[in-house]
C-alpha cells in the first residue's frame, strides 16, 4: 500500500504534464511543438536504428573516454596538490584562472590545434571535467579528520597504503560528488563539441536537423539528450550509494544521537 | 607482576616553546624527566592547561620538541616510532569508518607487513581480550562510544606495542562506561604483560588504574610529584574505591594538582617567566 | 656552549618557518603563473606544434593589451556580460518564486519531486538549436539557454533551503511561539539564504559558459561570437587574448559572488571555514 502510494505521487505529475501535452497540441502541433505521440514513433524511428550503432555510440564513447582521462587525472593531481603544500601554493592561483575559462571557447582553438576528430572532443570534454573532480579531490584530501590523520602516522601509514585505505577513501564522498558534477558538465562538452564541428554523433544530428528545418526529428534528438541525462544521473546515484554505503551509514548514526 | 628495571622509554630536558622567535612564542613545556620502565602503568595527571597534549604529541612522534629527547627502546624518536600505540580521546574520529571492526584492527598490522595468520591470530587476541569478537564485522558506527573505543584499544593492542599511549581515553564516555573500560584496561595490561603510560586530567582515575602517578604543572610544565601507587594488584570499582589507601592516595594526589594549578613552571617558578624568551 | 648555539638554530628555523608561513603562498603562486608562461612559451616555439596554430604568450599578451584599447572589444564584453546579467536575473526571479511556492507546501514538495529531479539532469544545450530557430542571433536565444540552465539549479536549492527551514521550524518555533513576521524574519530567511546564495555562485558561473557557448555556436554577437569570428580570419592571438578575457571574466564572477556571499553569510559556519583555511 506505501509502495503503491509512493509510486501514484511519483507517476502523478509527470502523467498530468504528458495528457496536459497531449491535449493542448490535440489540434495540431504547432510549428515549434510537436505532438507527444508523433514525437515517440519519431524518436524511435530516428534513433533506435542505425544511427544508435553510428552516432549514439560514437558519442557515448568519447563521454566515457574523457570522463575516465578527468577521474584519473583530477584524483591523481587533487591527491598531490591536497597533500603537498608547496604543490598547492605554486598551482593555485593558475588552477583558478584556468578553470575559471569557460571550456566550450577552447573548442575554435582545439579545431585549429588537433583538428576535427575524436581527441578533440575528448580533450574538450577533459577541460570541463577535470575541474569538479580535481577540485573536490583537493578538498577531499585536506578536509581529512585531524583524528584520523594522527591515527594513520601513528601506525606510520605512509605511501601506497595510506593513499589507498586512509586518503582516497576518507575523500571519496567528495570525490564522487565532484564525478557526479563532471558526468553532466561532460553530456553538455560533448553535444556543445559536436554541435560545433562534428561528422557523427548526437550532437552533430540534432544540429543537422535543425539545418534542415526536421523539427520533430531535432525534437526527438533532444529527448534522447534528456533520456541520457537523466538515466546517467541516476545510473551514477546507485554506484554512488553503493560505494559510500559506510557514509551514508555514518551520517545517520550521528544524526540519531 | 612488577615492573623491571628495563628502561622502555626514556625522557629527558624535553622543552617545547611555541611560535619561537615571534611576538606569540609560548612555552608549553619546561622541562620534563621521567623514565617509565617494562611493565609499568604511568598515569600522567594535571590539570587542564598543563601541557598534556603537547608532551604526549611529543613522546608519539607528532611533533618535535624545542630542546631535549624522547627515547624508546634506545632509539631516539623523531617521528611515529615503531613499538609504540597510541589510543585517543577521539575514539569516534580515530576509527576509519570505511572499515569495519576487524579491517580497523588488521590495518597497521597489515601496514606492518605481518602475514595472514599471524594477522588472524592478533585480530582474535586482541578482540577477545576487549571482549568484541562478536562485533567483528560490523562498522565502528554501528557500535557505542564505549564500544568504539574498545575497538581503537583493540587495535593498539593487536600491534604488541612494547608502550601504549593512552590519552584521555575515557574522558568522553559516560561514567558507567567508563568504570568498565577502566576494569577492561586494567585487566588487558595484567594479561598481556603490556607497558602503558595513560594520560588523564581525572584524580580518580590516575589513582585506580596507576601503579604510579606522575602530577604535572600548569603550562610551562614540570613534574610536580611522582606517587607510587601501593594499592593491591587486584582492582575493582566498588572494593578499590572503598579502601582507606585509596582515600589516602586520592588526597595526596589532588592536593599536589590543586598546588600545580597554581604554580606554573613548579615550585621554584613564577608567574613572570611564562613568556621568557630564550 | 652547545645548547646555546642549538637554542639559536632552532629560533632561526622558527623565524623562517614563520616568514615561509606569512609569504609562501604569493611567492609560490607568482613562480607558478610565471613557470606556466615559460613552459607555453619554450612549447609553443619549440614544441612539435603548428607555431601559426599556438601563438606564444609573447603574442598572445600583446594582442590581449592591444585589444583593451579597442571599442569593439568593450562591446563584446557588454553584450556577453548584459545576456549573463540578464540570464541570471530571470532565473532567479523565477526560481525564487517557483522554489518558494513548491518548497512552502509539503504536498506540492513531495508531488512535483520526481518531475523536478527528471527535468533537471536535461542538458540545457540540447535546446540550443531550438532557441536559434527561435530566435535567431539574438539575445533571447542565449537568455532562453541560460534560464533553462540556471532556474533549475536555484529552485532546487531554494526548495532544499525551504525543506531545511521545516526541519529546524519545527523544533523552535513550538518552544518560542514566534509569530507570522517574526518566523519569516529569524527563521525561513536565515536558513534559506545560504542555500539561495549557493545556487546563485553556481548558476552565475554556469550563466557565464552558457552565454559564451551559445555566441559560438548561434552566433549571437558577444565573445564567443569574436572567437568564432577570429577562427574564421585566421588570428590565433586573438582567439587566444579573448579565451583570457574569459578567464579574467570567469574569475571576477567567482570573486564578487564570494565577496558577497561572505558578506551576507558572515555569520555562517562554511564562510568562517573558509576564512580560517
Amino acid at each position: 500500500m506505501r509502495t503503491l502510494r509512493q509510486i501514484a505521487i511519483w507517476v502523478a505529475l509527470p502523467i498530468i504534464l504528458i495528457i496536459l501535452w497531449w491535449a493542448l497540441t490535440a489540434r495540431g502541433a504547432s510549428f515549434f511543438v510537436p505532438q507527444p505521440a508523433g514525437l515517440f514513433s519519431k524518436f524511435i524511428d530516428v534513433w533506435m536504428g542505425e544511427r544508435l550503432l553510428t552516432d549514439v555510440l560514437p558519442s557515448l564513447g568519447r563521454l566515457a573516454v574523457g570522463l575516465v582521462i578527468s577521474t584519473i587525472v583530477g584524483i591523481g593531481l587533487g591527491v598531490l596538490i591536497g597533500s603537498v603544500r608547496w604543490v598547492r601554493w605554486l598551482l593555485e592561483p593558475l588552477l583558478e584562472f584556468l578553470r575559471a575559462i569557460p571550456s566550450t571557447i577552447m573548442i575554435p582553438v582545439l579545431l585549429l590545434l588537433i583538428g576535427i576528430n575524436d581527441t578533440m572532443k575528448v580533450v574538450v570534454i577533459v577541460l570541463g571535467c577535470l575541474w569538479p573532480i580535481l577540485l573536490n579531490t583537493i578538498e577531499g584530501v585536506r578536509s581529512l579528520d585531524e583524528v584520523l590523520k594522527n591515527t594513520a602516522d601513528i601506525y606510520r601509514f605512509k605511501g601506497w597504503p595510506r593513499l589507498v585505505f586512509v586518503t582516497l577513501p576518507g575523500a571519496s564522498p567528495l570525490i564522487l560528488a565532484g564525478i557526479r558534477q563532471s558526468i553532466a558538465v561532460g553530456l553538455i562538452l560533448l553535444v556543445v563539441s559536436e554541435m560545433f564541428a562534428a561528422t557523427d554523433g548526437i550532437g552533430y544530428l540534432i544540429m543537422n536537423f535543425q539545418n534542415r528545418v526536421a523539427i520533430p526529428e531535432m525534437w526527438s534528438g533532444i529527448v534522447l539528450l534528456g533520456i541520457l541525462g537523466v538515466m546517467l544521473s541516476a545510473g551514477f546515484q546507485l554506484i554512488e550509494k553503493r560505494i559510500l554505503r559506510w557514509y551514508y551509514g555514518l551520517k545517520e548514526a550521528a544524526n540519531d544521537s | 607482576m612488577t615492573a623491571s628495571e628495563e628502561v622502555r622509554l626514556h625522557i629527558s630536558g624535553l622543552r617545547k616553546i611555541y611560535g619561537l622567535g615571534t611576538s606569540s612564542e609560548f612555552e608549553a613545556v619546561k622541562r620534563l624527566d621521567f623514565d617509565l620502565h617494562a611493565g609499568e602503568f604511568a598515569c600522567l595527571v594535571g590539570p587542564s592547561g598543563s601541557g598534556k597534549t603537547t608532551l604526549l604529541k611529543m613522546i608519539a612522534g607528532l611533533m618535535d620538541p624545542t630542546e631535549g629527547e624522547v627515547v624508546l627502546n634506545g632509539k631516539r624518536v623523531d617521528g611515529p616510532p615503531e613499538g609504540m600505540a597510541v589510543v585517543l580521546q577521539e575514539y569516534a574520529r580515530s576509527l576509519f569508518p570505511w572499515m569495519t571492526v576487524e579491517k580497523n584492527v588488521e590495518l597497521p598490522l597489515r601496514v606492518a607487513g605481518l602475514d595472514k595468520a599471524t594477522r588472524e591470530e592478533r585480530i582474535a587476541e586482541a578482540l577477545g581480550a576487549v571482549g568484541l569478537e562478536a562485533a567483528r564485522k560490523k562498522f565502528p558506527w554501528q557500535l557505542s562510544g564505549g564500544m568504539q573505543q574498545r575497538v581503537a584499544i583493540a587495535r593498539a593492542v593487536a600491534t604488541h606495542p612494547s608502550v601504549m599511549l593512552m590519552d584521555e581515553p575515557f574522558a568522553a564516555v559516560d561514567a558507567q562506561t567508563r568504570g568498565e573500560l577502566e576494569d577492561l584496561v586494567r585487566r588487558v595490561w595484567r594479561q598481556l604483560d603490556m607497558t602503558i603510560l595513560f594520560v588523564t586530567h581525572d584524580i580518580d582515575e590516575s589513582v585506580f588504574l596507576g601503579d604510579r602517578v606522575v602530577v604535572l604543572s600548569m603550562a610551562p610544565t614540570v613534574v610536580q610529584d611522582d606517587i607510587k601507587i601501593d594499592l593491591p594488584l587486584e582492582r575493582e570499582q566498588l572494593g578499590t574505591h572503598a579502601l582507606p589507601r585509596f582515600a589516602e592516595l586520592r588526597k595526596h594526589v589532588y592536593e599536589q594538582v590543586q598546588f600545580a594549578k597554581t604554580n606554573p613552571g613548579g615550585i621554584h617558578s613564577s608567574t613572570d617567566e611564562r613568556r621568557r624568551t630564550v | 656552549m652547545t645548547t646555546v648555539s642549538q637554542a639559536q638554530a632552532a629560533v632561526a628555523q622558527s623565524k623562517r618557518r614563520y616568514w615561509w608561513h606569512k609569504y609562501g603562498p604569493l611567492t609560490m603562486g607568482v613562480l607558478g603563473i610565471v613557470l606556466a608562461l615559460l613552459v607555453w612559451q619554450v612549447y609553443a616555439v619549440f614544441g612539435p606544434v603548428n607555431r601559426h596554430h599556438l601563438p606564444p604568450p609573447t603574442e598572445v599578451i600583446p594582442t590581449f593589451l592591444r585589444s583593451l584599447t579597442l571599442s569593439e572589444f568593450w562591446v563584446a564584453i557588454g553584450q556577453t556580460m548584459t545576456a549573463w546579467a540578464l540570464g541570471l536575473a530571470i532565473s532567479i526571479v523565477s526560481a525564487l518564486l517557483v522554489g518558494l511556492v513548491i518548497g512552502s507546501s509539503r504536498v506540492l514538495r513531495v508531488w512535483t519531486h520526481s518531475t523536478v529531479e527528471f527535468l533537471r539532469p536535461i542538458p540545457a544545450v540540447g535546446l540550443i538549436p531550438v532557441a536559434a530557430l527561435l530566435f535567431g542571433p539574438r539575445i533571447g536565444a542565449e537568455l532562453m539557454i541560460i534560464v533553462f540552465a540556471c532556474f533549475w539549479i536555484i529552485v532546487i536549492q531554494v526548495i532544499y533551503g525551504i525543506a531545511d527551514v521545516d526541519k529546524v521550524a519545527r523544533e523552535t518555533a513550538r518552544t518560542m511561539r514566534m509569530g507570522q513576521v517574526d518566523m519569516v524574519k529569524y527563521l525561513v530567511f536565515p536558513t534559506l539564504l545560504p542555500y539561495l546564495v549557493t545556487g546563485i555562485r553556481l548558476a552565475a558561473t554556469v550563466a557565464l559558459i552558457l552565454a559564451v557557448t551559445v555566441e559560438l555556436i548561434v552566433g549571437t554577437p558577444g565573445l564567443g561570437h569574436q572567437v568564432a569570428q577570429a577562427q574564421i580570419n585566421d588570428s590565433p592571438p586573438a582567439m587566444f587574448a579573448l579565451i583570457i578575457t574569459t578567464g579574467l571574466l570567469g574569475i571576477l564572477i567567482n570573486f564578487v559572488t564570494r565577496f558577497i556571499a561572505n558578506r551576507v553569510l558572515f555569520w555562517h559556519a562554511s564562510v568562517r571555514g573558509e576564512v580560517r583555511a
